[in-house]
C-alpha cells in the first residue's frame, strides 16, 4: 500500500482508504470479545466433526446413534407402561371397566389401539360405513354387544378363513337357492314389513317362513349365535331399500373381519373391548 | 448545490465512565426510602405464607408454572384467566402515562428496577472504592495490591447481590424455603433461569447502568408525548443562575459554576444545558445544588422540580432584572400553582379508573365453576334400531375452588330428549350428579337421545346447566342436537 493510513479525527481510528460520495468507512477492528468468540465456534465446530456424525459414513467417536436412541426410548417406554398392561391382560373386560384406573388407561389406549386397527373400516368414532361396515356406536349388534361377545369377535374376527373359531355363517344365494327373483321380491317385501317400513306382502311371508325364519326367527328378531341379523330393526347394513334388500336375499352378503388374537397383545384386546363398549351400544 | 447549513457536530461519542459524587439530601432521603421499600419487597414477598389447605401451596405470590397456577394471596387464577395480568399490565402502563404527565420521570428517577439496583450497586462500590474522586484517582493511577484487593472485594459483593436477586425470582415461581433447603432438587431449568437474572443483575447495573437508559430503553424515546408544559421536571433557573460565575465577581448570577451537579448526576449530564434524553429526572443534582446554596447563603431551589410553564413565566418576569435578589423575587414571584387537573391528566384518570373498575368487576364476578360442551363430531349422530336418534358430547367442568362438589346437571331442549352420563352417580331421582374434584377439571360422555316419535329439525339447540341441591343454576353451555336431514 503505497497510502498513508488516513486517520478519522472524531473517533482516532484509521479508515479503510476508500471514499463514496464523501462517505469513508471506519477500519475499527472487530471487538476482542467478539472474535474470541468466532474461533471458539470454530473450535466447537471442529470437536462436533470428531465426536458426533457429521460426515458421510463416519459415526464420530462417541458412537451417536438417534436410531438406537429411539430404540432405547422406546424399549424404556415399553418398560414403564408393563406393569399396567400385565394388570389389563390378567383382567377381564368386565373388570376392567370396573375399576376406574384400568378404565381410564383402557379408553386411552383403547382410542388409540382403535385409530390404529380398526378406524380403517368402522370409522374414527365406530360410526361404521356403508357396504358392510357395522357401526359400533348404536345399539344393535349382530355378533353381541356384551363384553364376552366383543372380545370374541375382536379375537377372532368374522369369516376370515384364518381361525377356526371366526364368527359368521354363510347365507344363501337364493337366486341360485331356487327362488325365482319374482320370489326374491315378495321375501324382500315381507322384510320391509317386518320394521314397519313397507306394506305386507303375504307370499313373502311364506317364502320367509319357509327358507329365512330358521336364522332370522320368525318376526326377523335375529339370530346372535349364527350371527343372522336383527330384520325387524331400522338398522340396515347393507341399505334398507328395497332394491338392496332384494339383491341381499339374492346374492348372499359375508362381511369378513381379521382375527386379531395374536396380532394384537390381549392387553389391547383388552382396552379394544371396553372402549368400543363405551362407544355407547355396549350391553351387560 | 442547496445550502444545507453547517456540517453537524460528530455524531459519534467514545464511551466515557462516570464516577457519580456521593450526595445527601432531601431527594436522596426520599429515593432511599424508596429504594429500600422496594428491594424489601423484592426480596421478600416470596416468603411470605398464605394457608390455602391442605393439598396447596401455602406460598402468597406463586406463579406455579408447573400446575398452572397463578396464586395472589386470596386470588388464585387459572392459565384462560391470563387477562387479569393483560389487565395489570395495562393499568401499570396507564398508571405510568398518568404520573409522567403529572410528575415527570419519576418512574425513571426513582422506581425503575435499573435505576434501583444501579444506585444500590453504587453504594457498595462507594463503601468499598471510596467517593468519586479516591475511585477517579485509583483508576487514573498504576496498577496496585490495594485497587485489586477492592476491586475483587467489589465484585464479590456486586456478585452476592446479583445471585440473591436471581434466587429471589426463581422463588416467585417456586416454593421459597424449598428451594433454599434444598438446591440439589433444583432442576436445570431453574438455575439456567437464576443464572439469567444474576447474569444481567450484575451487567446491567454494575457496567451498563446510565447506558441502558440512554441507548437500550426505549420508555425515554416515547415519553415525551405524555409531558407537556404543566408537568413537574428536574429544571435549572437559568434566569437566576445566569451569568455563571464566581461569586465574588460582580455581575454573577446564582450558579457559581462549581459542577456539583454534574459530578453527582448517575448519567453524566450537565442539567444546566435544559431537557435532553440522557436526564432520568432522579434530582440529584437539586440536592447537590442546595447543599452549595446553603453555603454560599443564597436561597436553595436553583435547581429544582418546575414546570416549563413556570419557568417560562419566571424568565419573563426576571429578564430585564439584574442579579440579585430582586431578580430572584421577582421570578417566583411569578410562577403560577401546579396544575394538576389538566386534560390530559383528566383523560389518562379516567381511563385508569375505567380499567380499574373494569378489572375489580371481572374479579368479583369470577365463576368458581365452568362447562364447557364439546360435541363429539365422529359421528355427529347415531341412527338407533328402534328409528331414534343419539348425540354424544364431551363435558368438561372445571372447579376453582378447593372443596370440589357434586353438581346436578339438567339438559334444556326440547320435551323428551333423553340424557344420560356415562359412568356418572345420579340422585334419588334418576338426574345425573356429576362429582368433581376441588381445584380440578372432570371430564364426563354424556349421551343424548332424542326417541323416534320427537321429530326433530336436523339441527336443534340444547342447553346443558349446572345446577347446585337447590336447583339454582351454577354454570351452563349452548350445544346442538344434531339429526338426519328429514
Amino acid at each position: 500500500m503505497a497510502r498513508k493510513p488516513e486517520t478519522d479525527a472524531a473517533t482516532g481510528v484509521a479508515t479503510t482508504g476508500h471514499e463514496w460520495d464523501g462517505i469513508r468507512e471506519l477500519d475499527t477492528p472487530m471487538p476482542s470479545w467478539w472474535l474470541y468468540t468466532f474461533y471458539a465456534t470454530i473450535a466447537f465446530a471442529l470437536a462436533w466433526v470428531v465426536l458426533y456424525p457429521a460426515l458421510p459414513f463416519v459415526r464420530g467417536v462417541l458412537g451417536a446413534d438417534t436410531r438406537r436412541q429411539l430404540a432405547e426410548t422406546m424399549a424404556t417406554e415399553r418398560a414403564k407402561a408393563e406393569p399396567i398392561l400385565a394388570r389389563l391382560r390378567a383382567a377381564t373386560p368386565e373388570a376392567i371397566a370396573a375399576d376406574p384406573e384400568l378404565r381410564t388407561h383402557a379408553l386411552a389406549g383403547g382410542r388409540i389401539a382403535f385409530a390404529t386397527s380398526c378406524a380403517g373400516c368402522h370409522g374414527a368414532g365406530g360410526q361404521g360405513a356403508p357396504g358392510g361396515f357395522p357401526s359400533l356406536a348404536d345399539d344393535d349388534w349382530i355378533y353381541g354387544g356384551s363384553f364376552d361377545d366383543i372380545r370374541t369377535t375382536i379375537s377372532h374376527g368374522v369369516r376370515n378363513g384364518e381361525d377356526a373359531e371366526a364368527r359368521g355363517t354363510a347365507m344363501p344365494a337364493f337366486a341360485q337357492a331356487g327362488l325365482t327373483m319374482a320370489q326374491i321380491g315378495d321375501v324382500a317385501e315381507h322384510v320391509l314389513s317386518l320394521s314397519g317400513t313397507g306394506p305386507a306382502n303375504a307370499a313373502g311371508a311364506t317364502l320367509f317362513a319357509e327358507n329365512c325364519a330358521a336364522c332370522h326367527g320368525d318376526r326377523g328378531e335375529g339370530n346372535r349365535q349364527v350371527g343372522a341379523p336383527r330384520l325387524d330393526d331400522r338398522i340396515w347394513l347393507y341399505g334398507g331399500d328395497k332394491a338392496s334388500v332384494t339383491r341381499t336375499i339374492a346374492y348372499s352378503r359375508a362381511g369378513v373381519m381379521p382375527a386379531w388374537q395374536g396380532r394384537l397383545d390381549p392387553a389391547v384386546i383388552n382396552m379394544l373391548t371396553v372402549y368400543v363398549h363405551a362407544l355407547g351400544g355396549g350391553e351387560q | 448545490m442547496p445550502d444545507i447549513g453547517p456540517a453537524p457536530a460528530s455524531l459519534y461519542a467514545a464511551h466515557r465512565k462516570i464516577y457519580p459524587r456521593a450526595v445527601q439530601g432531601r431527594v436522596r432521603r426520599v429515593k432511599w426510602a424508596v429504594l429500600t421499600v422496594l428491594l424489601g419487597l423484592y426480596y421478600l414477598v416470596p416468603w411470605l405464607r398464605w394457608d390455602r389447605g391442605p393439598g396447596a401451596p401455602d406460598q402468597a405470590v406463586l406463579v406455579d408454572m408447573a400446575h398452572a397456577r397463578l396464586f395472589f394471596f386470596w386470588i388464585e387464577l387459572w392459565p384462560q384467566e391470563v387477562y387479569f395480568l393483560t389487565g395489570l399490565l395495562i393499568l401499570g402502563a396507564i398508571g405510568l402515562f398518568a404520573a409522567t404527565s403529572l410528575f415527570g420521570r419519576v418512574w425513571c428517577g426513582f422506581t425503575c428496577p435499573q435505576t434501583v439496583w444501579t444506585d444500590l450497586f453504587m453504594w457498595v462500590e462507594r463503601r468499598i472504592e471510596g467517593d468519586r474522586n479516591a475511585r477517579m484517582k485509583r483508576d487514573a493511577g498504576p496498577p496496585s495490591r490495594d485497587r485489586t484487593l477492592r476491586r475483587i472485594a467489589k465484585h464479590a459483593a456486586w456478585l452476592g447481590i446479583a445471585a440473591a436477586t436471581g434466587g429471589a425470582w426463581i422463588m416467585y415461581f417456586q416454593d421459597a424455603p424449598t428451594l433454599l433447603l434444598h438446591p440439589g432438587r433444583i432442576s436445570l431449568q431453574t438455575w439456567f433461569f437464576f443464572a439469567l437474572f444474576t447474569t444481567t443483575t450484575y451487567v446491567l447495573a454494575g457496567f451498563a447502568r446510565e447506558q441502558v437508559c440512554t441507548y437500550m430503553c426505549p420508555w425515554p424515546r416515547f415519553q415525551g408525548a405524555m409531558l407537556d408544559q404543566d408537568s413537574l421536571v428536574v429544571t435549572y433557573r437559568d434566569w437566576r443562575g445566569e451569568p455563571r460565575g464566581k461569586p465574588r465577581d460582580a455581575g454573577t448570577g446564582d450558579c457559581a459554576d462549581c459542577s456539583a451537579c454534574v459530578q453527582v448526576c448517575p448519567t453524566g449530564v450537565d442539567i444546566r444545558e435544559g431537557q435532553q434524553l440522557g436526564c432520568i429526572g432522579c434530582g440529584l443534582c437539586i440536592d447537590a445544588c442546595d447543599d452549595i446554596m446553603r453555603k454560599l447563603h443564597r436561597p436553595e431551589g436553583l435547581i429544582g422540580f418546575e414546570t416549563l410553564a413556570n419557568l417560562a413565566a419566571s424568565e419573563a418576569a426576571a429578564a430585564e432584572l439584574e442579579p440579585g435578589p430582586a431578580r430572584h423575587a421577582a421570578g417566583m414571584a411569578a410562577r403560577r400553582p401546579l396544575r394538576l387537573l389538566r386534560p390530559r391528566t383528566l383523560m389518562y384518570g379516567g381511563v385508569l379508573a375505567v380499567v380499574a373498575a373494569v378489572m375489580l368487576g371481572a374479579l368479583l364476578l369470577r365463576e368458581s365453576l365452568s362447562l364447557t360442551v364439546l360435541p363429539e363430531r365422529a359421528p355427529p349422530f347415531v341412527r338407533l334400531s328402534d328409528g331414534g336418534v343419539r348425540n354424544a358430547y364431551v363435558l368438561k367442568l372445571a372447579d376453582k375452588s378447593r372443596e370440589g362438589g357434586r353438581y346436578l346437571l339438567a339438559l334444556e331442549g326440547p320435551p323428551g330428549l333423553r340424557l344420560l352420563v356415562q359412568d356418572a352417580p345420579t340422585d334419588a331421582a334418576g338426574r345425573p350428579l356429576l362429582p368433581v374434584r376441588g381445584d380440578g377439571v372432570a371430564s364426563f360422555r354424556a349421551l343424548v337421545t332424542a326417541p323416534p316419535a320427537l321429530r326433530l329439525t336436523e339441527h336443534q339447540p340444547i342447553r346443558f346447566r349446572l345446577l347446585d341441591a337447590a336447583g339454582r343454576p351454577l354454570a351452563e353451555a349452548g350445544s346442538v342436537f344434531l339429526g338426519p336431514q328429514q
